[in-house]
This record gives C-alpha cells, sequence and structure tokens, in this order.
C-alpha cells in the first residue's frame, strides 16, 4: 500500500490542503549530489472551474453526454443514410452514400471519444498520484534459486552428462531444418534461360499493342512512338489470342516501343546498320533499370524517358542510357519486313530484356 | 462531504474490487457525492456471482489490484505511440471487414459491374473484387479508404513516436529490448504497408511489385533464383497476389500482434517513462491512475483516431483504384509513387548512378541493390545497434526513467536531425519528377542537387542543430545563474544601462537543472602504470575519440557554488540591479514578465 501515497487530497469547494509530499519528495529537501537545487516536491494541486463550481460541474456533465447523444444521433443517421441513399447518388462531386455514411460514423466515434476525454479532463479525480518504480532485474535471491532450480533439472536430465543422447538429440534437431527448407523447393521452377529468351522469332509480325493489326513501314510517321507487342499475343499458333498469366509475362517481357526517326540522324552501333527499316526502329519497352515499361517520348530528341526512375535513352544512338540509374542500354530487336509488307522481326532480342540479374550471361 | 471514505476503508471484502486500496478509496473521498460502493449497486450484486465464480478458477483479482490503478505520467508526447496502437486497431477491424469480399485471385475475368467505364475488361479476380467492394458493397468504399488511410497513419505515427523515444533518449537502459521491439515493429509496418498495396492488382500497385521484381532481381548471386521462387516462375505469373495475400492478413499480422503484446507488457513491467521535474525522480512515476483516468482517456482516444480515419475515408480521396485500371505490365501511368513510407526508398533508387559491374562471372546490380535493399537493411541496422553504440560509448550502465531534453544531448540530437534530413531529402527526391512538373525545373539538375544534398545536408544538420541545442544549454544555464531577462531596461545613476533580470520561480530552476551532470571525457589510457603498453589500444582510443565526440562542447549546468556566487553578486556581477527574489515592488510592474507558475 505504501507505493501508492496521495497527494492535496482537498474537499472540493474548500481551499487546497497545503500538499504533504511523498516521502521521496520529502527525503529531497537537500539536493541530490552534484545539483545546484533541492527538489521543490510535487506543487500542490490547483482544482479546476468544475472542482469548485457545481454550476460548471454540472455544464461539463451536459457537455459529455451532449456529445455521446449526439454520437447516437449519428450513428441512427448513419443506419437510415445505408438504406436510403442510393448507391449511384452524388453529392459534392463524390459518392454520396461513402461521404454520408464516413461523416456519421466518423463524426459518432469522433463524439464518443472527445466526450470521454473530456469527462476525464472535466470531471474525474486529477490529483497527480505517485507509484514507486521496482528494479527491472531479479532479485539476488530469485537469480540463485532460477539457477539452482535449473541446475537441478539439468542434473537430473542427465544433458550434460549423457553427451551421446545430447548429441543425437541436436542432430535429430538440426536435420528437422532440412524438410523445412527442402518443402520450399516447389515454390518456383528453377529460371534455366527463361530469362534470356523472349517470344520474338524470325518473322513474327509486329502488331499495334491495343487493336492487335500488324504494323505496316508506311503507317509510321516521321516523329511517331507506337506501342506495340508481338503477333503472338492477339494470336498464337491455334489462332486464338493469349490469355491470363501467359499473357502478362510474355507483355511483361516481349513489349516494344517503334519509333522513326530520320535515317540520317542514325547513329547505329557496329552491327546494327541494317536492323531499321527506313529509319524505323524497334526497342524493348521494358526498362532495363528495375522493369517498368518506357514510353514518355521527346520527339525532337529520340529520348525516351522511363516514368519509374527517370533513366533516358536515347533511339537514335542504339538506346544508349544518357541519365538515370540504368545501366544497360535499351535492347534493340532487329526489324526488317516480310513478303507481305509488314514489319517482322529478324530474330529473337540479341541482348537481355528487362532489369540485370546476377547470373546473367555476360557476353550480351 | 467524505462520508464513504470511512465506509470503503472498512469495506468487508476489499479483494473483488479495487475499493480496499487507499488510492481507491481515496478517489472515493475526493469524489462526488452520491457514490455507493460498487458491490452494493444492483449492477455489482448481480455481477458478484460471476466474478467470484471467475476468480474462484482464475484468481485474477491479485493481478487486478496491481493494475488498475497503475500511474503512467502525462504528456501530449506519449500519445504518438497510442496513435500506432490505435490504428493497428482500425486496420484489424477494417481489414477483416475487406476480407469478407476480396477475392486474391490473378484468374482473368471479364468485368461486369456498374462502373461502366471499365466494362468488359479483361482484369484479375482481384482487381475486379477489389472494384466491386468500392462500386457494390454499401460501406466498402468508406472502409476501403479507412483502411489505407489508417495504413498510412500507423506507418508514419510509428516513425514519429520512434523519434520521440530517439530524441528523450528513452531506449537507454533498462529499454533497449522494448526500442527492438520498436523496430521490429517499424519493418513489419512497412512490409504490411508494401504487401496491401499491391494487393488490388491495379495500374498503379502492379507497377509497384514490377519494382520490387527488379529489386529482387538485384540481390547478388541469387537474384534470379529468388524471383522465380517468390513469383512462382517468370514475373509476374499467377502467384504472387495469393502469397501476398497470405502475408498481408496472416503471417505479418500475427507477428504484429505478437511484437505489440510484447511492446505493451515491457511497457508495463518497466513503466512508462517521464520527464524530469519537481517530485519526478528515477525511483517513482507520477500522473495518473489507469482506471479512471487512462481508461478515459487512451480509450477515448481509439474513438477520436478511428474517427479520424472514417472522417478522412469519407472526405479525403486514396488510392481511387479505379481511375487506374487493370494492371497490363505494358504500360504505366506517369507520376507513379509509392506509398509515403517508402518514398525515401524510391528516391534513393532516383538519384543512384548507374553503377553495375561484372567480375567472379557475375553481374551486380549496385544501381539497384544499394538504394533498394543494402539501404533500407542500414536504416534497420542502424536503428538496431544505435542504443548499444551510445552506450559503448558513455559507458552509462545506469537505469533511466526520466527523459532527456533533446537540448542536453546535443550529438544524438545532432545526429537524429541528421537522419531526419537525409531521410526527408529523399522522401524529396521520390518525388523528382512530381517537382519537376510543378515548379517548371529541369529533372536532371534536381536529381543531381539530390545527389549531392544526401550528403551535404545531413552534415550541415548536424553542425546547425548541436549549436542550436549547445546555444539552448546556455541559455537554461544563464537562466539559472542569473534569472530571466525582463525586458525592462534600466538607467543607473551614472548613466548606463542595463536590464533587469528576474529570479525564476523554484520549479523552473529546478527543471533547468534535473539532467545529469556532464562526464569528463575519458582520455585513452596508452601505456599502463609500469609503461607497458596497453592492450587494445586502437579500440581505447577509438572509445575515446568517441567519447570525447559525443561530449564535446556540452555545457554543463551550474554547481551549487556557482549557483551561490552569481545570487551574491547578482546579473552583472556587481549586484547593483539584482532583484530579490520575491521583489513586491516588481511583480507589480509587469504581468507578462512573470514567470508562470508549475
Amino acid at each position: 500500500m505504501t507505493d501508492q501515497p496521495h497527494h492535496g487530497r482537498d474537499e472540493p469547494g474548500h481551499e487546497p490542503m497545503p500538499e504533504p509530499g511523498n516521502e521521496d519528495a520529502v527525503a529531497q529537501v537537500t539536493p541530490r549530489a552534484g545539483d545546484p537545487l533541492p527538489d521543490p516536491g510535487i506543487g500542490t494541486h490547483v482544482p479546476r472551474p468544475s472542482d469548485v463550481d457545481p454550476a460548471l460541474e454540472r455544464r461539463a456533465e451536459r457537455q459529455v453526454s451532449g456529445l455521446f447523444g449526439l454520437a447516437t444521433l449519428l450513428t441512427l443517421g448513419f443506419t437510415v443514410a445505408y438504406f436510403a441513399i442510393p448507391e449511384d447518388a452524388t453529392l459534392l462531386n463524390s459518392s454520396a452514400m461513402n461521404l454520408t455514411l464516413g461523416v456519421s460514423l466518423g463524426g459518432a466515434l469522433l463524439l464518443i471519444g472527445i466526450g470521454a476525454i473530456q469527462w476525464a479532463k472535466k470531471l474525474m479525480d486529477d490529483h497527480e498520484i505517485v507509484e514507486m518504480r521496482h528494479p527491472s532485474a531479479s532479485s539476488p535471491e530469485d537469480r540463485r534459486e532460477a539457477l539452482a532450480a535449473l541446475d537441478v533439472g539439468a542434473a537430473e536430465s542427465g544433458f550434460g552428462r549423457r553427451t551421446m543422447i545430447r548429441n543425437s538429440l541436436l542432430g535429430a534437431m538440426a536435420a528437422l531444418g532440412l524438410p523445412a527448407v527442402v518443402l520450399l523447393r516447389d515454390l518456383g521452377p528453377l529460371p534455366g534461360d527463361a530469362a534470356e529468351k523472349t517470344v520474338w522469332t524470325k518473322g513474327m509480325r509486329v502488331v499495334n499493342d491495343v487493336s492487335g493489326l500488324a504494323l505496316r513501314p508506311e503507317e509510321i510517321e516521321l516523329g511517331q512512338l507506337v506501342n506495340a507487342e508481338p503477333q503472338i499475343v492477339f494470336e498464337n499458333d491455334e489462332g486464338e489470342p493469349l490469355e491470363g498469366a501467359e499473357k502478362q509475362a510474355v507483355k511483361a517481357k516481349a513489349a516494344v516501343i517503334v519509333v522513326r526517326i530520320r535515317p540520317e540522324d542514325i547513329t547505329p552501333p557496329e552491327g546494327r546498320e541494317n536492323w531499321n527499316v527506313d529509319g524505323i526502329l524497334c526497342y524493348s519497352k521494358i526498362c532495363t533499370h528495375v522493369g517498368c515499361p518506357i514510353s514518355l517520348y521527346e520527339q525532337q530528341t529520340y529520348q525516351v524517358l522511363c516514368p519509374c526512375h527517370q533513366s533516358t535513352f536515347d533511339l537514335a544512338d542504339g538506346g544508349r542510357v544518357t541519365f538515370g540509374p540504368a545501366h544497360r542500354s535499351l535492347p534493340q530487336l532487329p526489324l526488317g519486313v516480310d513478303d507481305e509488307g509488314y514489319l517482322v522481326a529478324l530474330s529473337d532480342f540479341p541482348d537481355i530484356v528487362g532489369p540485370s540479374y546476377p547470373t546473367m550471361p555476360q557476353d550480351r | 462531504m467524505s462520508t464513504f471514505s470511512g465506509q470503503t476503508a472498512s469495506s468487508p471484502d476489499g479483494n473483488a474490487s479495487s475499493n480496499g486500496t487507499p488510492a481507491a478509496s481515496g478517489a472515493v473521498d475526493h469524489g462526488r457525492d452520491g457514490h455507493k460502493p460498487l458491490q452494493d449497486t444492483s449492477v455489482g450484486k448481480a455481477a458478484a456471482g460471476p466474478v467470484k465464480w471467475l476468480d474462484d478458477r482464475v484468481g485474477m483479482a491479485g493481478l487486478v489490484r496491481k493494475n488498475l490503478r497503475k500511474v503512467f505520467p502525462d504528456h501530449w508526447s506519449f500519445m504518438l505511440g497510442e496513435i500506432a496502437l490505435w490504428s493497428f486497431v482500425v486496420l484489424l477491424l477494417s481489414g477483416v471487414f475487406l476480407t469478407l469480399w476480396f477475392k486474391p485471385s490473378m484468374t482473368e475475368v471479364v468485368y461486369t459491374g456498374s462502373y461502366a467505364p471499365l466494362n468488359g475488361l479483361e482484369m484479375s479476380e482481384a482487381y475486379a473484387s477489389t472494384l466491386d467492394i468500392t462500386f457494390e458493397v454499401r460501406g466498402g468504399l468508406l472502409m476501403r479508404q479507412i483502411h489505407h488511410w489508417s495504413a498510412m497513419l500507423f506507418a508514419i505515427s510509428i516513425t514519429v513516436h520512434m523519434l520521440r523515444i530517439f530524441f528523450t533518449g528513452a531506449y537507454r537502459k533498462p529499454r533497449e529490448l522494448n526500442w527492438l521491439v520498436g523496430v521490429g515493429l517499424f519493418l513489419l509496418a512497412l512490409v504490411n504497408g508494401f504487401s496491401g498495396y499491391s494487393l488490388p492488382d491495379d495500374l498503379l500497385s502492379g507497377t509497384g511489385l514490377r519494382f520490387v521484381d527488379g529489386l529482387i532481381r538485384s540481390i547478388p548471386v541469387v537474384g534470379l533464383y529468388l524471383e522465380f521462387f517468390i513469383f512462382g516462375g517468370e514475373y509476374p505469373g499467377e502467384l504472387i497476389i495469393p502469397r501476398l495475400f497470405t502475408v498481408h492478413v496472416l503471417l505479418v499480422p500475427g507477428l504484429l500482434v505478437a511484437l505489440i503484446t510484447l511492446h505493451m507488457l515491457l511497457l508495463v513491467y518497466q513503466k512508462h517513462t517521464q520527464w524530469p521535474g519537481p517530485g519526478r525522480t528515477e525511483n517513482n512515476v507520477v500522473g495518473y491512475p489507469m482506471m479512471p483516468v487512462y481508461a478515459a482517456k487512451a480509450g477515448g482516444f481509439f474513438f477520436v483516431v478511428f474517427g479520424v480515419t472514417a472522417l478522412m475515408g469519407a472526405l479525403v480521396q486514396i488510392n481511387p483504384i479505379w481511375k487506374y485500371g487493370p494492371y497490363n505490365p505494358a504500360e504505366v501511368t506517369a507520376g507513379s509513387q509509392p506509398d509515403i513510407y517508402v518514398g525515401w526508398v524510391e528516391g534513393a533508387v532516383r538519384i543512384m548512378p548507374a553503377w553495375e559491374s561484372q567480375f567472379f562471372g557475375l553481374t551486380w546490380s549496385w544501381n539497384v541493390f544499394i538504394p533498394a535493399v543494402l539501404l533500407l537493411g542500414s536504416l534497420f541496422a542502424v536503428l538496431a545497434f544505435y542504443p548499444f553504440v551510445e552506450q559503448w560509448v558513455t559507458k552509462d550502465r545506469r537505469e533511466h526513467h526520466l527523459l532527456e531534453r533533446p537540448r542536453n544531448a546535443p550529438v544524438r540530437t545532432g545526429l537524429g536531425v541528421g537522419g531526419i534530413v537525409f531521410y526527408g531529402l529523399l522522401l524529396i527526391a521520390g518525388g523528382n519528377d512530381i517537382i519537376a512538373t510543378q515548379f517548371q525545373l529541369d529533372i536532371y539538375a534536381i536529381t543531381w542537387f539530390m545527389r549531392i544534398a544526401v550528403f551535404a545536408g545531413p552534415v550541415i544538420a548536424f553542425m546547425v542543430t548541436k549549436r542550436i541545442c549547445i546555444g539552448l544549454q546556455r541559455t537554461d544555464r544563464e537562466r539559472v545563474l542569473h534569472g530571466y531577462e525582463t525586458g525592462i531596461i534600466m538607467r543607473s545613476p551614472d548613466g548606463s544601462y542595463s536590464e533587469r533580470h528576474a529570479p525564476l520561480t523554484p520549479v523552473q530552476a529546478y527543471e533547468l537543472t534535473t539532467q545529469d551532470r556532464v562526464a569528463p571525457a575519458a582520455l585513452p589510457a596508452t601505456t599502463d602504470a609500469n609503461g607497458v603498453a596497453a592492450p587494445h589500444r586502437g579500440r581505447s582510443r577509438l572509445h575515446s575519440r568517441a567519447s570525447r565526440f559525443f561530449g564535446s562542447d556540452v555545457i554543463d549546468k551550474p554547481t551549487a557554488q556557482e549557483l551561490e556566487e552569481a545570487h551574491a553578486h547578482g546579473p552583472d556581477g556587481d549586484g547593483a540591479h539584482a532583484l530579490p527574489p520575491g521583489d513586491e515592488e516588481f511583480t507589480g510592474v509587469s504581468e507578462t514578465g512573470i514567470p508562470k507558475p508549475h
């Protein structure tokens, strides 16, 4: 009981009594060693207006119950709104349902909270009380006895003595880690060379990524950028469009951008002189940084900017990185024209598409 | 008035209610007329049986007696952690509601719901069901927005709460463990925030996942293997959303609940820290009792937090997924950004130079690995190790229950502000595209500025903050020695001017001298008494250097002797303009200049 001394218990309506101070503060009339000033102790309790004026006390009571009452009304309003408001009605340019449900529920909750806090602040006893701390550590006896108990247990089990049992148990427990790891093996397949290839093959048509229509060189204007996909996205070997995860995986790797640049502005890297068709170039749309699709194109400078981390690539200069965190050039797809006059790939991307990875082949 | 005090003190059985303790009887004593002891009320009589039944079996009266009147100190900054706690409860409530309709599936369906612009589009079931929650389930949009806002609030309030703990030294012994639990909670909050952000499978959340895919790929040696294991094959696969769903609603929340429980249990066991002040010592805790004051204030505060997030859910739009459309790996919106609590990582990724190297036959993507993985990891490592590093430097092995004013630990405060500036600059860098378009600035110039600023800014912030702290310490010392400046200029008979100083109240003066005295910096012992080189010289030199760095330029509080001398000689050294304490003539002069009593 000594751990909760009480202070300054004054009678409501009376002058505050002289502060008795707690034992700890009383003990500190002289300053702590090294301190210039003594601890003045917890001050006298100053009564609140609602402690001394019954009218104010009643007013605070009315305030608190008023808040709670209003909260009830809002909650009822919530229920009415839920059933009464049509789902497509709008209010202040947003969903009327969302607005009324949220405001009534939020208001009710807020009023309950404010009411409770107001109750505590104005009406509940506001005398500071003192509780003594205990040391966080166990007592020396407890420590001794705990150790002794452990010791007895260890001795009786023979854990230290019967080393063969102990070691074989430890071995068995350690071996249990194996199934835990092995069971996770089927989380996914091994990558193999999957990350090195895309679905592009020699002769696959380049098609518009929305309509699925194959692109012809004459349709692409100077300065234009067309978002494109391999034809297989819309028409696989059975003539069916790809669906679901397969489609997403193909798009995540094989999406391309097709641009037309004045042939005299192009400075193709060595060996890529024939990869364009009259200035039409095709690049991977997937950033070599972390894989965002790129298509912010500045047609005067032939640069594309990745909207995620602002890596910038120069399409007239082999997709070279001109700014930003990407390291590798944007992979280029060699373009040609088939017998029917459509743009086709001459092969898969010679370079690796998408973000770099530790085990990627280093000759590409 | 206090007729009940006698009655409760002699109450026949004090064990089933709290009335047996003097504290409780005190409350009744102060309390309002007409209070009837609980056991005499009709509710009390009705409950007596069940309560006795329960106590006969679990014997909880001891626990209740000990904790019902547990004292918590009062300060506004102690509320920050409460915001985190309550927003977590709001997350649980709103999250359970959302799981009733959400389908964590990447199976493709054709949308036929009531949101016309997306009608007939192919999308994953996850996105379609999120649209259904938004448009078909009444109150669904509200709950989604409450859930997202409270997730923001959770992450932000944890951060701010952690800063409070840091700047006041509350992590010192015996609370290092609870600090570590807090660091774990911070990490889990980020993981859960991010996994939740990825679930709706809209274009924005998919872009976030694509970034995570790149991040995983950058992990040295095993990057690609991890990607295939996590996504169940090539990105994006069909498994990542169901897997993230389990992480988001089961694994991480389970850990969060466990760690929050541990956090609270340690708090209760070690008791809350308090600000130094009159009557507050290392051995006590001064404040208000759990029941009724904190039950009402903290309990009420839950409703305030819930209410505010509900109002935000009603009035402030967040994550309007129907505007982004379904995820398509070949599309992205300009201005794509993660939620604010991972914005700093995004910023680091954006300003990182394009470093990639190849050795040991492997490719090392430093441009992604350093900012996204190493930096994120080092934040938690720095946070986790800081209390132990500081303890090694100060060699302070005492228990601390009184908080330290930030100014009285200038180096710690400087480090903290340096950290905030680093974090803040990265957060700003994470929006470099938005800044460029809004302020018509060159995005490359912003990026270059940030590349330099993230290194220079924290250093400048550290130095400035440390100086400000020391300046404040000087002011404190001056005020204790010479009183406060009244703003009254006095002219002496010989014509010289000086400002009048008036003494502080004893409470104010005491509050400015409660900090620990500055320990003298340890000098390295290079040789022992016999002139033999001491072992671990390197470590001891490092330690003495660190300890000098930590304690350099710190202003100590005055000694009793200095105080006596200052009072004897007056504020200006000659005693001419000193005002004796309680100068009647003066106190009538300036209303505003009088120090407020505590």
